[in-house]
């Protein structure tokens, strides 16, 4: 066992740097497998990844005090972070964690004194519609209950290692309830790269000399096959999965037409918006569709290296994601000769470790260099300097699983569904009160309404519409439309019975925000902490209008002022609540003027003990 | 001529470099003292405000049972109440001690202190309790307007003031929250 006083084994440091290369852009993948090892970071085991790279000492602890799966102390043989998301605690997760520390004998983020375990929260997990969930050593438990944790605490007790417990404890389901024309069924691997390349003719497909085809005046086929691709990207009108909408077509041929050395294609699937599950299910059961589709933008763009950058929660996928990379390189879909064709492209995982912003593209690529999750400057654009400040694509996992149909069935089959401005169709991840949750796939467009009446949660009284930095709607709204044109979504729908205090989704989401906060800057930093305050104070029975007019303002602040998206959007759901669900607010405000939040006569009570004295004015 | 406008002022946790910057407008003290008349100030020496006055002034944060009594004096007392400068904002340096425990403070001082003799934590009646932490004046009380600045400068304060004596806004320019 490991324990403070035994400084330990540096071995398995070792051999984990033996299979990486001194590249800074290593160290995070390096520290993921020395965490994985040790269960945390030894100061030792930092002082030797952060030589191998070439590092300050400094800048490894800066990483691991920034990612919420890396620790600097010990955190036991089984570590369990329960899901922290406003759905898993609509199903129970704060009693279920309480429960699993009392049967352990632990105190809440405090590993054991025997160093057996420690429990700590997390944000959400990415199992919304089998929660409440957690994770143990890394791997999902779903569907928790009392029962089950009592299970989970024998085997822990018993010191069984998680490879041997019962697989059914980590039984994630897909849960797709509905699909429409996307996702009837994964379609056949290396489909969607030959009917791009012969967009360019016959010949495309038969070796070529490489140079020879990207020089883009040769008029090569394979070439040609390239350009039409992206013309049916553009006669699709794809407009990115990830939330904001951007035309995947405009950022591809931007990509291609910038003169570089290089060029890279990452696939986010970062999938950090709390209530977002659809990449998690793409990349177990569309797999080779997000590959293609990688591989295709490649083909398009000009790049030779694709990078699939996965957020940890979803470390149970990495077997099945590397074999199937595999077995593409096997039937010649990726490697140094695809298709025979001489065209080069390989994708490789970067691993992230627990960082909401780093499904922000510019923290993204931050994040696979190596450092701090922190988004980059506005401009310029990943697009123009990514990933080794070379020109990067940066889509979203459906994003590219839609780019491979479009190939396969042309801009135009796409184009015909959606509306307008959205085309398509967009997977929605429903979670929360209602008889059905899991994926439902829709042709943009689509009503609340229709979702929540599939679904079997047309009682609600409210739905969060693409997680907490989105939209609270009210049941006045049932009839908006999801698309762009209306309620633009990454496609989280979370959906709130008619009995929930609307008051409890807004301060677990405010304390989320609190908690992914990168940090860099002020308003963002300062307050988010300072609306969890407010909101806390106004939990506990001490709020008044004047501290609802400061929730106002600074969310004002935040939203005008913030570095990046996600301290601008932070208080959406502020200031959604306070203008339609009041009432949960007003039911709390017990001070018409003003309290502080804290009790001042027990702010002395430190004193009291410190000078044994309890005279009159020793309290206030 | 209109009645003088009433000002008082304290330091609580501070350093009264916030007052000593009040005194540095410099001639326009004797335009103040036509506009306004002094209450309860260390400037004068009254201990306590006699009714109400029209403008509090405070400089430092909130530190013991002593500072929340004087601040809630003047909140009772003032139509409008300020706080001026970095502690009274934010806690301000004395808030530096926030990161460690009142037991690690005081023993630091009192008990492994250099030259320390006769070690104990002093626990004279007469003494006001220290509280757990330093506040910013906002969390303790309500408070009406902020003037940053460590301290802030002399043509700030003039600013908030003469603003607040004539009925004006008195939130400060860019120029004068400005320190480069």
């Amino acid at each position: 066992m490991l324990r403070d006083d035994s400084p330990p084994d540096m071995e398995r440091v070792r051999q984990i740097l033996e299979t990486h290369e001194r590249d800074p852009g290593e160290l995070l993948q390096i520290l993921i497998q020395v965490q994985h090892a040790y269960h945390f970071i030894p100061a030792e085991a930092a002082e030797l990844v952060a030589d191998h790279v070439r590092v300050t000492r400094a800048h490894v602890r800066g990483l691991v005090g920034f990612y919420s799966f890396l620790s600097d102390t010990y955190l036991g043989e089984y570590v369990v972070y329960v899901s922290d998301n406003i759905t898993d605690r609509m199903q129970g997760s704060e009693g279920l964690a309480t429960y699993l520390c009392n049967r352990l004998g632990a105190k809440l983020g405090v590993t054991r004194a025997d160093g057996l375990a420690s429990v700590h929260f997390t944000s959400c997990t990415g199992m919304c519609d089998q929660g409440p969930a957690a994770l143990v050593n890394g791997l999902p438990l779903t569907r928790l209950t009392r029962l089950r944790m009592d299970d989970v605490a024998k085997l822990i007790q018993a010191r069984t290692p998680v490879a041997e417990w019962p697989a059914e404890f980590f039984r994630v389901e897909d849960n797709f309830r509905r699909s429409d024309v996307m996702f009837r069924r994964p379609t056949e691997p290396g489909a969607a790269l030959r009917a791009a390349m012969r967009r360019g003719g016959d010949e495309t497909l038969k070796e070529i000399q490489y140079e020879e085809a990207v020089d883009p005046s040769s008029g090569h086929a394979w070439r040609r096959g390239a350009d039409e691709t992206l013309k049916e990207l553009y006669r699709s009108d794809l407009r990115g999965r990830g939330g904001a909408g951007f035309k995947a077509a405009i950022k591809w041929e931007t990509c291609r037409d910038i003169s570089a050395p290089e060029r890279y294609v990452v696939c986010n699937a970062d999938e950090g918006e709390p209530g977002t599950f659809k990449d998690r299910v793409l990349l177990r059961s569309y797999t080779d569709m997000v590959f293609e589709g990688m591989t295709l933008c490649g083909y398009v763009v000009g790049a030779a290296r694709g990078i699939l950058y996965i957020r940890q929660e979803y470390w149970y996928l990495k077997a099945h994601l590397e074999q199937v990379l595999a077995r593409r390189r096997d039937d010649g879909l990726l490697g140094r000769n695809v298709l025979g064709t001489g065209f080069a492209f390989d994708i490789d995982i970067h691993w992230g470790a627990g960082a909401y912003i780093c499904g922000m593209e510019s923290a993204l690529i931050e994040s696979i260099e190596g450092r701090r999750g922190k988004p980059r400057k506005r401009w310029p654009l990943p697009v123009v300097a990514g990933l080794n400040r070379r020109p990067t694509v940066v889509n979203n996992v459906e994003t590219f699983a839609a780019a491979s149909m479009i190939a396969l069935k042309g801009g135009a089959w796409f184009a015909g569904h959606g509306t307008t401005h959205s085309a398509g169709t967009k997977l929605f991840c429903v979670s929360g009160d209602c008889e059905r949750p899991g994926i439902y796939e829709y042709p943009f467009g689509v009503s609340v309404r229709e979702v929540l009446r599939d679904c079997g949660g047309l009682n609600a009284q409210a739905v969060q519409i693409s997680g907490p930095s989105g939209v609270t709607i009210s049941q006045l709204e049932f009839d908006r439309n999801l698309a762009f044109e209306d309620l633009s979504t990454v496609g989280t729908f979370m959906v709130f019975g008619p009995t929930r205090d609307m008051f409890d989704v807004v301060r677990n989401f405010t304390h989320f925000f609190r908690h992914e906060s990168c940090g860099l800057c002020t308003p963002c930093r300062v307050g988010t902490s300072l609306l969890a305050n407010l909101v806390d104070k106004v939990a506990a029975g001490k709020g008044s209008p004047m501290d609802v007019e400061e929730v106002r303002k600074i969310s004002q602040l935040l939203k005008t002022t913030a570095h990046c998206g996600l301290g601008q959007t932070a208080p959406n759901h502020l200031i959604d609540s306070l203008l339609k669900f009041r009432g949960d607010w007003d039911k709390r405000m017990m001070v018409t003027d003003f309290a502080p939040a804290f009790d001042l006569d027990a702010a002395l009570q430190e004193a009291r003990q410190l000078t044994d004295r309890d005279d009159a004015a020793a309290h206030l | 001529m209109a009645s003088k406008r009433k000002i008082a002022t304290c330091s609580l946790a501070g350093c009264f470099g916030c007052h000593m910057s009040l005194l540095d407008i410099d001639e326009r003290i004797l335009e103040l003292l036509e506009l306004v008349e002094f209450d309860r100030s260390p400037i004068n020496d009254i201990k306590v405000i006699r009714g109400m006055v029209d403008i509090g002034l405070i400089e430092g944060g909130v530190c013991n049972a002593e500072s929340v009594h004087v601040l809630q004096h003047f909140r009772e007392h003032c139509r409008v109440l300020v706080s001026v400068g970095e502690c009274a904002v934010t806690g301000g340096i004395p808030s530096m001690r926030n990161h460690h425990s009142l037991k690690a403070c005081l023993e630091e001082s009192y008990i492994r202190g250099i030259g320390v003799e006769n070690a104990h934590v002093p626990d004279d009646p007469e003494l006001p309790l220290l509280l757990d932490k330093v506040y910013p004046l906002h969390e303790v009380v309500r408070v009406d307007y902020h003037v940053p600045g460590c301290p802030p400068s002399a043509d700030a304060l003039w600013y908030v003031l003469s603003a607040l004596i004539a009925g004006r806004d008195p939130r400060l320019p860019t120029a004068l929250l400005r320190f480069d």
